[in-house]
C-alpha cells in the first residue's frame, strides 16, 4: 500500500524550509475567528461614537441660523420667542462657581481625613457608606431637601446661593469619592518612606501624596462642573425661574440672593411651555449648553493628559 | 555573650511577643544590642525579623492586626512610653528590602527628611545631602543631576539613595532589611564597606538572608527560627563549629534553611 511515501510529503518532516511558515488549516481558523472578532469590537466602537456625532451635527445643522455672538450676550426677548440665552448662560456659571467653592474644598479636605488619618472602624465604615449612598440619590431628592434646608429654614429664599447649596451638597459625595480614589492610587511604600524618616501625617501629605494625586483630584471636580451645570431638578426648585432680565454684557449680573435663569431649565420651557418659540433658538440654546458641558470635559482630559505627562514614577 | 560585656546597652529587648490576628510573629524574644556594633539577625523567611524592626521604631502600629507585649527599650527608654513618636523614628534609620525612590529629585529625596525636621538652610542641606550620598556611596554617580528624579534611578541606586535618606535624619541606630536584595554583588560590596565605616558612628542592626554577609559584618548575630530566638552570640561562636544550639549549626552550615 503505502509503499510510495518519501520524507518530503510526510506532515511531520518539512525538508522545504519555505513550507515551514505555510499556514495550515487549524491557523487559517485561528486568523478568521481573530479577523471576525476584531470587526465585531471595531463595529462596536463605531456605533458609539455614531450617536454623539448624530447629535452634534443635528444640533448644529438646525441651530444654525440662530448661532452668532450676539445670540450668547442678549436677553431672551418677546416672551422668549426671540433674543439670546445671555441670562439663563451666566446663571449655572454663577451658581457652579458657587456650589464648587463650597463643596470642593469641604469634599478635598474630608475625603484627606478618610483616606490618610482616619483608622478603619465602625465610625468610618459608616461614614463611607453614607459617602457611597449619598452619591447614589437621585437629584430631585437633594432639590427637596434644599427647599426644606436652604430657602425655608435657612431663610435663603429661592435664590443664587440656595441653589448653589443644594447643588454642593448633590456634588460633595462624588467629590469625595473621587478624591479617595485619586489618593488612593498614590502607593502606600512612599508614605511608608516618609513615615520611616520621622515625617508626620501632615508632612507627608504635603510631601508626597497632595503633589502626586492633585490631577486625579483636579479632574474629579471639573467632571461635577458639568454635572452641576446640566442638572435641572434641584435649581428647579431652589431658585431657578422662568424669565428674569438682567443687564446685558455685565458678568457680574446676579447677586447671590437674586433669582436667576438657567440654560437646562430654559431649554425645557422653550420646548415645552411656551407656544410659537423658533425652531432654531431651541436649538441654539441646547448646542450651547452642550458644548459648555463639552468644554469643560476636555478641559478635565486635558488637564490629565498633562498632569500625567509629568507623572514621577 | 563575652566580648561586649563592657559596652553600653543601646536596645534592650524583653519579652518581645507580637501577634498578627492572634498568630505569633515573636514568641517573647529577649536580647540587647550594644552602642556602636553590628548586629546580624538571621534566620528563615516568615521567622518574625522584619517585624522586630518594625516594633523598634513603632511602624508596627500601622499594621491594624498586630498586637505588642514585652518592651523595646532604647538607652533605657521604653519606646511605647515615647509621645513623639516621630521624634522616635528620627533617631532610627530604616532600609527596606524593596528600594523606595520617593517621585521627587534625588536632591529632595535626601532632604525631605532634614527639612521636615526643620532645617532650612541652603548650605546646611546642600553639605548634609552631599555628606549622606557619600556615605551611600552614590555621590560620585550623581553628583552632576542632583534634580533629576529619584523614581528614574536603577534599582540598586534607589536603594542607595534609600539609604541616603535613612541616613538623612542623622539617626542612632540604623536598621537595614534585606538591603542587598535589589542590588547587585559589586554595590553590596561597597555598601558593606561603608557600614563599617558607621559603625563607629551608629548602631547597626542588619536583617538578611545571606548568612555570609552577617558573618562578613556583623559583631554578633542573633538567629531566629520560627518566631523565636535560638540563639545570639559573638561571631566567633555563631560561626564556629560548636554554636550553642545545633540548630544555628545546621543554618549557617547550609544543611537546611
Amino acid at each position: 500500500m503505502a509503499t510510495d511515501i518519501t520524507p518530503s510529503s510526510s506532515p511531520t518532516e518539512i525538508t522545504d524550509p519555505s513550507l515551514m511558515f505555510t499556514a495550515t488549516e487549524q491557523s487559517r481558523k485561528k486568523q478568521l475567528m481573530e479577523n471576525i472578532a476584531r470587526a465585531i469590537f471595531f463595529v462596536m466602537t463605531l456605533l458609539m461614537i455614531l450617536p454623539l456625532v448624530l447629535i452634534v451635527v443635528y444640533l448644529f445643522v438646525k441651530a444654525a441660523p440662530v448661532l452668532s455672538p450676539e445670540f450668547l450676550f442678549t436677553n431672551p426677548a418677546k416672551g422668549m420667542r426671540a433674543g439670546g440665552i445671555w441670562a439663563p448662560l451666566l446663571g449655572p456659571i454663577y451658581i457652579v462657581i458657587t456650589s464648587l467653592l463650597v463643596s470642593a474644598p469641604i469634599g478635598v479636605l474630608a475625603a484627606v481625613y478618610l483616606n490618610e488619618y482616619a483608622r478603619a472602624s465602625w465610625f468610618t465604615r459608616i461614614i463611607n457608606l453614607a459617602v457611597v449612598n449619598l452619591a447614589g440619590v437621585p437629584s430631585i431628592v437633594h432639590a427637596l431637601f434644599g427647599v426644606g434646608a436652604f430657602v425655608y429654614f435657612a431663610k435663603m429664599g429661592r435664590s443664587v446661593l440656595a441653589a448653589s447649596l443644594t447643588l454642593a451638597i448633590m456634588t460633595l459625595p462624588v467629590i469625595i469619592a473621587s478624591t479617595k480614589e485619586a489618593l488612593n492610587a498614590v502607593p502606600m511604600a512612599f508614605r511608608e518612606a516618609c513615615w520611616n524618616t520621622g515625617a508626620t501625617r501632615w508632612q507627608t501629605i504635603r510631601g508626597i501624596v497632595l503633589p502626586n494625586s492633585i490631577s486625579g483630584i483636579l479632574t474629579g471636580i471639573i467632571l461635577q462642573v458639568s454635572r452641576a451645570a446640566g442638572e435641572t431638578a434641584p435649581i428647579m426648585f431652589t431658585g431657578a425661574v422662568f424669565f428674569k432680565a438682567i443687564s446685558e454684557r455685565d458678568v457680574f449680573a446676579y447677586g447671590l440672593f437674586d433669582r436667576f435663569m438657567a440654560l437646562s431649565m430654559h431649554l425645557y420651557q422653550l420646548s415645552t411651555q411656551v407656544p410659537g418659540v423658533p425652531e432654531a433658538l431651541e436649538y441654539g440654546t441646547a448646542v450651547v449648553l452642550l458644548g459648555a458641558v463639552l468644554t469643560v470635559n476636555a478641559l478635565a482630559i486635558v488637564l490629565r493628559v498633562y498632569l500625567r505627562s509629568r507623572k514621577r514614577w | 555573650m563575652a566580648q561586649t560585656s563592657n559596652a553600653t546597652k543601646k536596645i534592650e529587648i524583653a519579652d518581645l511577643t507580637v501577634r498578627y490576628d492572634g498568630l505569633e510573629a515573636l514568641k517573647g524574644i529577649s536580647f540587647d544590642i550594644y552602642e556602636n556594633e553590628i548586629l546580624g539577625i538571621i534566620g528563615p523567611a516568615q521567622s518574625g525579623k522584619t517585624t522586630l524592626l518594625k516594633t523598634i521604631n513603632r511602624t508596627i502600629e500601622f499594621e491594624p492586626s498586630a498586637a505588642v507585649s514585652g518592651s523595646v527599650k532604647i538607652d533605657g527608654t521604653d519606646v511605647q512610653s515615647i509621645r513623639n513618636v516621630n521624634q522616635l523614628r528620627r533617631r532610627i534609620g530604616m532600609v527596606f528590602p524593596l528600594p523606595v525612590g520617593l517621585p521627587m529629585s534625588i536632591y529632595d529625596n535626601v532632604a525631605f527628611a532634614p527639612r521636615t525636621a526643620g532645617i532650612r538652610k541652603r548650605s546646611e542641606l546642600d553639605e548634609l545631602v552631599e555628606r549622606c550620598l557619600q556615605q551611600a556611596a552614590l555621590w560620585d554617580e550623581v553628583k552632576d543631576r542632583l534634580n533629576s528624579l529619584g523614581t528614574k534611578l536603577s534599582g540598586g541606586q534607589q536603594q542607595r539613595l534609600t539609604i541616603a535618606r535613612a541616613l538623612s535624619h542623622q539617626p542612632e541606630i540604623l536598621c537595614l532589611d534585606e538591603f542587598s536584595i535589589a542590588v547587585d554583588p559589586v554595590t553590596t560590596m561597597r555598601i558593606e564597606d561603608i557600614l563599617k565605616e558607621l559603625r563607629s558612628q551608629i548602631t547597626i542592626i542588619l536583617v538578611t538572608n545571606l548568612v555570609q554577609q552577617a558573618r562578613r559584618l556583623a559583631d554578633r548575630t542573633a538567629f531566629i527560627f520560627e518566631s523565636e530566638l535560638i540563639e545570639i552570640d559573638d561571631n566567633d561562636v555563631i560561626f564556629s563549629d560548636s554554636p550553642a544550639h545545633r540548630l544555628t549549626y545546621d543554618y549557617v552550615s547550609g544543611n537546611f534553611g
